[in-house]
C-alpha cells in the first residue's frame, strides 16, 4: 500500500449493499469498526446520527457518502489500517443493521484483496 | 459418552419447531408472528425456529414487568431468597437437559456446561440468596435528635442483554443480583443463542412470579435497541463489544439511568521463570493455566489470549504446552471426550480465520493450528477450527484485537518491569493471569496490572463471591459478589428528627 491509497475503499457488493439498505430504512447510514468480543471486529451499521462521535473518534472516510468511523485508540492499537468494505451471509451482531438479504457489512484489512473472496 | 442430540431418539431434551417470547410467566407467539431458524454450531444445520420479535414484544415484556415489580420489589428478602433457591434446585435437578441444551445451542464442550456454566449458575442463585438474606440497611446517628436512615430500594424493571458466549451462565449473572433486589427483568438473549433460555425458562418458569423475568428474542437492531432505549427500564446491563457497550451508555445518558457494561479484554497470562524451579504439580497446573486460552473454544471476553513467557524458559515450557495443546480432543460438543467444542457462527468462524490471515501477513510465527478444523460425518458442516498459536510482537493486531477464538499469541519478556509493560500495552483491562511460585512477585504484580481480575496462580474460576468487571475500555461496573445488590438498587435516606424544639428561623 502507498500513501496515495484511500484508507476506505468498498467492493461493488458492499456497494450494492448499502444502497439497498438505505432504500429499506429511507435514511443515510454510517459505519463505526467494532474491535472484537462477544461480537464485533466488524463495522457497525446505524441509521446516520444514531450513534453519536466525538473528536475521540477518527473518520476514515465514506462510502457513497455513508461516512466510516473508527475510534481513535483502536485505530492506533490496530497500526492505523486501512479497511475494504464487503458483505458476507449471516446476521448483523450488536445493534447493527443487516443488509436486506439477511447478510451484514464486514471490513477487510486492505492487504487481503489479494485473496478470490473479496476480489 | 456421545449424547443424542436434542429432539432425536433418546434424546432428554425436547425439541419443538419453534419458540415464542416469555412473557408474564407464559410462552406467547411474536405479535407479528415472525420466526428464524436456529442453527446449531455442532452440524451447522438449523434445528427450531426463533421469534423475530417487533418493538411490540418489548412493550408487552414491559408491561408484564411493570405489572410484576411492586410486588416482587415489596417481598420480602427471606421470599426472594426462597424462589432465587427454588430456581436454583429446578436447575439442578434438570442440569443435565440444560447442559445438553446450552451445548447444542452454543457448541461449547458438554464436558464444560455439565461442569462448569450449569453447576455454576445453580450457585448463583444460591449465592444471592444467602446474600439477599443478610442485606442490611446502614443508620447514622447525625445527633442526639437526628438520625439518617439508608435503606436499599429496587429499581424496577430493568433490561438486560446477554452475550453468546455463555448464554444461560451470563443470564444468571444479571438475573440473580437483579431479582435479590427485588427487580423485574426484561432479558434480550443474543440473537446466536435465542434457545437455551427458553429451555431454562420451561424449568424455572412456573417457580418465579408470572411477570419477574421476560425473556425477548430477536434482531438486536431492533429489540435490543427498543430495551435499550425505552423510558419504562430504570437500568441496562450490557455484556459485548465496546461500540455496542457505547451506544448502550448513549442511550443510558439520553433516558439518565445507569448502565452496566462489560466490554471484553486482551488479557495477558504472565509466566515467571520460577514456574520451573521444580518438575511438579504446580508446574502442571502453570502448563495448564496456559492452555485454558482454548476453554470454551476462546470465546471468554476474559480468554487469555496473550502469553507472556519468560525469556529464560521460552524453549522448555512453550514446548510442554504445546504437547498439551496437541493433544486437545475436538469433536462432536455431545461427546462427554470433547475438550473444545464448535465455534458459535460461521461469523465467529471467519472472524477467527481472518485473523490468522492478519497474523501471517504480519509475520507471525504459527506453532501450531492457524485453520478450520474438517471432522468429517454430520460435523463436516459445524463450526470448528483448530487450537491455535502464534508467537510473534504484542504491537501486531493479533496481540492488540480480541479474536474471541481458540487463537493464543505468545511472545517473551525479559524481567518483571518488561512483563509490566507488555501486560499493560493494550487498550482492554478485563483480565490477567500471573504464574509465579514467589508470593511477593505475585502481589507486586497482580496489583500494578490494569485489569479488573488479577487471578494470581489460577485462571478462568469464575466464583459467585468474587467481584468481575473492567478496568480501562473493558467496561463500567462490576458482576458478581454482593456488591452487585448495590448496582441493583437505589438508596432511600430517611432523615427523621426526633427533636420537638423548631428551627426558630421563620
Amino acid at each position: 500500500m502507498t500513501d496515495e491509497e484511500p484508507r476506505l475503499q468498498a467492493t461493488p457488493a458492499a456497494r450494492t449493499a448499502l444502497e439497498a439498505v438505505r432504500a429499506r430504512e429511507g435514511s443515510q447510514v454510517m459505519f463505526v469498526q467494532s474491535g472484537g468480543c462477544c461480537a464485533g471486529s466488524v463495522p457497525m451499521c446505524f441509521l446516520e446520527g444514531e450513534y453519536l462521535t466525538g473528536d475521540g473518534d477518527i473518520l476514515l472516510g465514506d462510502v457513497d457518502g455513508a461516512p466510516f468511523y473508527m475510534e481513535s485508540t483502536l485505530e492506533a492499537a490496530l497500526g492505523h489500517p486501512s479497511f475494504v468494505l464487503d458483505v458476507a451471509p449471516g446476521g448483523p451482531e450488536g445493534f447493527s443493521l443487516g443488509t436486506v438479504d439477511g447478510g451484514h457489512f464486514v471490513s477487510r484489512s486492505s492487504a487481503c484483496l489479494v485473496t478470490d473472496e473479496t476480489a | 459418552m456421545l449424547y443424542s442430540a436434542p429432539g432425536t431418539e433418546g434424546s432428554k431434551v425436547e425439541v419443538l419447531t419453534e419458540y415464542g417470547n416469555f412473557i408474564g410467566g407464559q410462552f406467547q407467539a411474536p405479535i407479528e408472528g415472525e420466526y428464524a431458524d436456529n442453527p446449531t454450531p455442532v452440524t451447522g444445520k438449523p434445528f427450531t425456529r426463533y421469534a423475530q420479535s417487533t418493538e411490540a414484544d418489548v412493550e408487552a415484556a414491559l408491561d408484564a414487568a411493570h405489572k410484576a415489580a411492586p410486588a416482587w420489589g415489596e417481598s420480602s428478602l427471606a421470599q426472594r431468597a426462597i424462589v432465587l433457591n427454588k430456581i436454583a434446585d429446578a436447575v439442578e435437578e434438570h442440569l443435565e437437559e440444560i447442559a445438553l441444551a446450552e451445548t447444542y445451542d452454543n457448541g461449547k464442550a458438554v464436558r464444560e456446561t455439565l461442569n462448569a456454566d450449569i453447576p455454576l449458575l445453580v450457585d448463583h442463585f444460591r449465592y444471592f440468596a444467602g446474600a439477599a438474606r443478610a442485606e442490611e440497611g446502614t443508620l447514622t446517628e447525625i445527633d442526639a435528635d437526628m438520625v439518617a436512615y439508608h435503606f436499599r430500594e429496587p429499581l424496577g424493571v430493568v433490561g438486560q442483554i446477554i452475550p453468546f458466549n455463555f448464554p444461560l451462565l451470563m443470564a444468571a449473572w444479571k438475573l440473580a443480583p437483579a431479582l435479590a433486589a427485588g427487580n423485574a427483568v426484561v432479558l434480550k438473549p443474543a440473537s446466536p443463542t435465542p434457545w437455551s433460555i427458553m429451555k431454562l425458562m420451561e424449568v424455572i418458569g412456573d417457580v418465579v412470579p408470572p411477570g419477574v423475568i421476560n425473556v425477548v428474542t430477536g434482531p438486536g437492531a431492533k429489540i435490543g435497541k427498543a430495551l435499550a432505549t425505552n423510558k419504562r427500564i430504570a437500568k441496562i446491563a450490557f455484556t459485548g463489544e465496546t461500540v455496542t457497550g457505547r451506544l448502550i451508555m448513549q442511550y443510558a445518558a439520553q433516558n439518565i439511568i445507569p448502565s452496566t457494561t462489560e466490554l471484553g479484554g486482551k488479557s495477558p497470562n504472565i509466566f515467571f521463570s520460577d514456574v520451573m524451579a521444580e518438575d511438579d504439580a504446580f508446574l502442571d497446573k502453570a502448563v495448564e493455566g496456559l492452555v485454558l486460552y482454548a476453554f470454551n473454544q476462546g470465546e471468554v471476553c476474559t480468554c487469555p489470549s496473550r502469553a507472556l513467557i519468560q525469556e529464560d524458559i521460552y524453549d522448555e515450557f512453550m514446548a510442554r504446552c504445546l504437547a498439551r495443546i496437541k493433544a486437545i480432543k475436538q469433536g462432536s460438543p455431545l461427546d462427554t471426550e470433547t475438550m473444545m467444542g464448535a465455534q458459535v457462527s460461521t461469523n465467529q468462524m471467519d472472524k477467527i480465520s481472518g485473523y490468522c490471515d492478519i497474523a501471517v501477513q504480519e509475520g507471525a510465527e504459527c506453532l501450531v493450528g492457524g485453520q478450520k478444523a474438517d471432522l468429517g460425518g454430520d460435523l463436516a458442516g459445524g463450526y470448528y477450527f483448530n487450537p491455535t498459536v502464534y508467537k510473534g510482537d504484542n504491537k501486531m493486531r493479533i496481540f492488540q484485537e480480541e479474536i474471541f477464538g481458540p487463537v493464543l499469541a505468545v511472545t517473551t519478556f525479559k524481567d518483571d518491569a518488561e512483563a509490566l509493560e507488555l501486560a499493560n500495552d493494550t487498550m482492554y483491562g478485563l483480565g490477567a493471569g500471573v504464574w509465579t511460585r514467589n508470593g511477593t512477585r505475585a502481589y507486586r504484580m497482580g496489583r500494578a496490572i490494569k485489569a479488573g481480575r488479577v487471578w494470581t496462580n489460577c485462571y478462568h474460576a469464575y466464583p459467585a463471591g468474587a467481584a468481575f468487571g473492567g478496568y480501562k475500555i473493558s467496561g463500567v461496573g462490576r458482576e458478581n459478589h454482593r456488591m452487585m445488590l448495590d448496582h441493583y438498587s437505589q438508596v432511600k435516606n430517611l432523615l427523621v428528627s426526633y427533636s420537638d424544639q423548631p428551627l426558630g428561623f421563620f
